[in-house]
């Protein structure tokens, strides 16, 4: 194949990989924003959304669309209501406090991929994509279904930025960002509002993985990788910014592509974390951050 | 009649710091009462509070003779008490409309109130689109009273609102205090000097190290002005 067409390849896998990657790091980048709350246990809910994708597929049965569809549905909203226990049960009796849910969501991160491993077991399981089908280029074909996750996220990114910008719900979980305690002063719920971000965040991570299992299956360690990209995506996109998340995703998702294809993958992770590094020293607030005020 | 607002006996600590011993105060119905006092004299703290974001650990605040005291600190609002906080603390980074809005969704108000708290500051009709953390300090100040009025509060807090304001924007404000008197709006306003508050003001508390010593009529105060020289320490 011509560098051309190879080049072509590279990008397609690279905007996959960014396209799930800026769903999982905008969860992380929402609960962060929002709460002050830096969710060690964020890769652990993709995993678990990945893991009940494969079990409600499977008891299903059926033809793959039908449950994949399920899955898409079923498996969120479940990894959301795990996420508001843990929020109710957990963060909450710590009372926010920054370094207490550091502690508390390493807990966190270990009982979830113990239940894993003991419930689901320690095997990689595929789930069948919802329909299968190739896109013939003039140098290779390439998985339509691959191309649709493209579309998914973006549209699903289209939507949280609508949310966030437009109604009434993104306004108040703004506000809550900005000043939790004025906030207060003008009616907001602020904890009812961390406890519905907070399954919010862990929804995105939840649907992501949903979209990625039918490409890379499913094991309970697989939440290891998005965690790290995730924080890398919101430092350098900057916290709290839904268009630095994406931007940053499409950066790190790509380089990673193009760089792990013509050269190794090993590298394409040493450069994003000297980027990390780099942004960390030059331009904390991120890219596209504000400074704190 | 009861008053707009009765605190007796409240106690307030940061921590295991006590900053409020027993404050008592008495707010009328449709008057401006001033609380006047030294940094550090728990203004601030009686207003927050007030506001439920400080939690009373004695005492009690009722409005209209109903118990304020241990609602969470979201339904103090929805009772109608509206805050304009140190500082302003506007949303910064949320246009003018935003906050507005933040404002008006507290007590489920809609158009007719907004358009109403925009006749009283029609600067702000001009800059809805702008980003408020851009607006000068006055403009900053009469969106954070705005978004207060958007409440439609029984009880008005305002905590210093002219504080670093240039004497032109100091007198609008002051208007826009006398306004809302006439429009029968009770008001507690904390500032530090006297002169700021002496056209403004019905009554002036003099609050020292967490108690209110005395509350004197404004004539009183200004017949004999030896009260400040007392709790305040200017003239």
């Amino acid at each position: 194949m011509a560098f051309g067409p190879h080049l072509l390849l590279a990008v397609l896998e690279g905007l996959v990989t960014s396209a799930v990657l800026a769903l999982t790091a905008l969860g992380l980048s929402l609960v962060f924003g929002v709460m002050r709350v830096v969710n060690v246990a964020h890769g652990e809910l993709f995993m678990l959304g990945a893991v009940l994708a494969w079990a409600i597929a499977t008891s299903i049965g059926g033809s793959p669309a039908v449950g994949f569809m399920a899955a898409l549905v079923l498996a969120p909203l479940i990894v959301g209501a795990v996420a508001l226990a843990a929020e109710r049960l957990v963060l909450r009796k710590v009372n926010y406090d920054p370094e207490a849910t550091i502690v508390a969501t390493i807990g966190l991160l270990y009982i979830i991929q113990q239940l894993a491993l003991t419930f689901y077991g320690a095997d990689a399981r595929p789930v069948p994509p919802p329909f299968n089908m190739r896109i013939s280029l003039p140098w290779f074909g390439y998985s339509g279904y691959k191309l649709s996750i493209i579309a998914a996220s973006a549209l699903l990114l289209v939507v949280s930025w609508l949310v966030m910008t437009k109604t009434k719900a993104g306004l108040i979980m703004r506000a809550t960002q900005y000043d939790r305690e004025t906030a207060q002063a003008f009616g907001i719920p602020v904890d009812r509002v961390y406890a519905g971000v907070f399954a919010l965040g862990a929804m995105l991570a939840a649907i992501a993985a949903v979209l990625i299992v039918p490409i890379s299956q499913a094991h309970y360690l697989m939440g290891q990788d998005p965690l790290l990209l995730s924080f890398i995506v919101v430092i350098i996109g900057g916290l709290g910014s839904l268009r630095g998340t994406v931007v940053a995703a499409v950066l790190i998702g790509v380089s990673d592509g193009v760089i792990s294809m013509f050269f190794s993958p090993t590298l394409a992770k040493m450069i994003a974390t000297l980027l990390v590094a780099m942004v960390l020293v030059f331009r904390p607030q991120g890219l596209f951050g504000r400074a704190v005020r | 009649m009861t008053d707009a607002l009765t605190i007796s006996g409240l106690d307030c600590f940061y921590d295991e710091v006590q900053v409020l011993h027993g404050l008592d105060l008495s707010l009328r119905h449709g008057e401006v009462l001033c609380l006047l006092g030294r940094n550090g004299a728990g203004k601030t703290t009686t207003l927050k509070a007030i506001m439920g974001l400080m939690p009373a650990r004695q005492g009690s605040i009722k409005l209209d003779g109903m118990e304020m005291t241990g609602l969470p600190a979201h339904e103090v609002p929805k009772a109608g008490i509206a805050y304009v906080p140190q500082g302003r603390r506007l949303f910064a980074e949320m246009t003018v409309a935003e906050n507005l809005e933040i404002g008006l969704n507290t007590r489920h108000k809609g158009r007719a109130t907004r358009e109403t708290v925009l006749e009283m500051f029609p600067l702000l009709r001009e800059r809805l689109k702008q980003r408020s953390g851009t607006l000068s300090g006055g403009e900053q100040q009469m969106l954070a009273m705005a978004r207060a009025l958007c409440v439609e509060p029984k009880v008005l807090l305002l905590d210093e609102p002219t504080e670093g304001l240039m004497p032109s924007m100091i007198q609008k404000i002051r208007e826009a205090i006398s306004q809302l008197r006439q429009r029968g709006v009770s008001t507690i306003l904390v500032e530090q000097r006297v002169d700021a508050v002496l056209s403004v003001a019905d009554r002036v508390s003099f609050i020292e190290n967490g108690r209110n010593r005395e509350t004197v009529d404004i004539e009183q105060l200004r017949a004999n002005p030896s009260a400040v020289k007392r709790y305040v320490g200017v003239g």
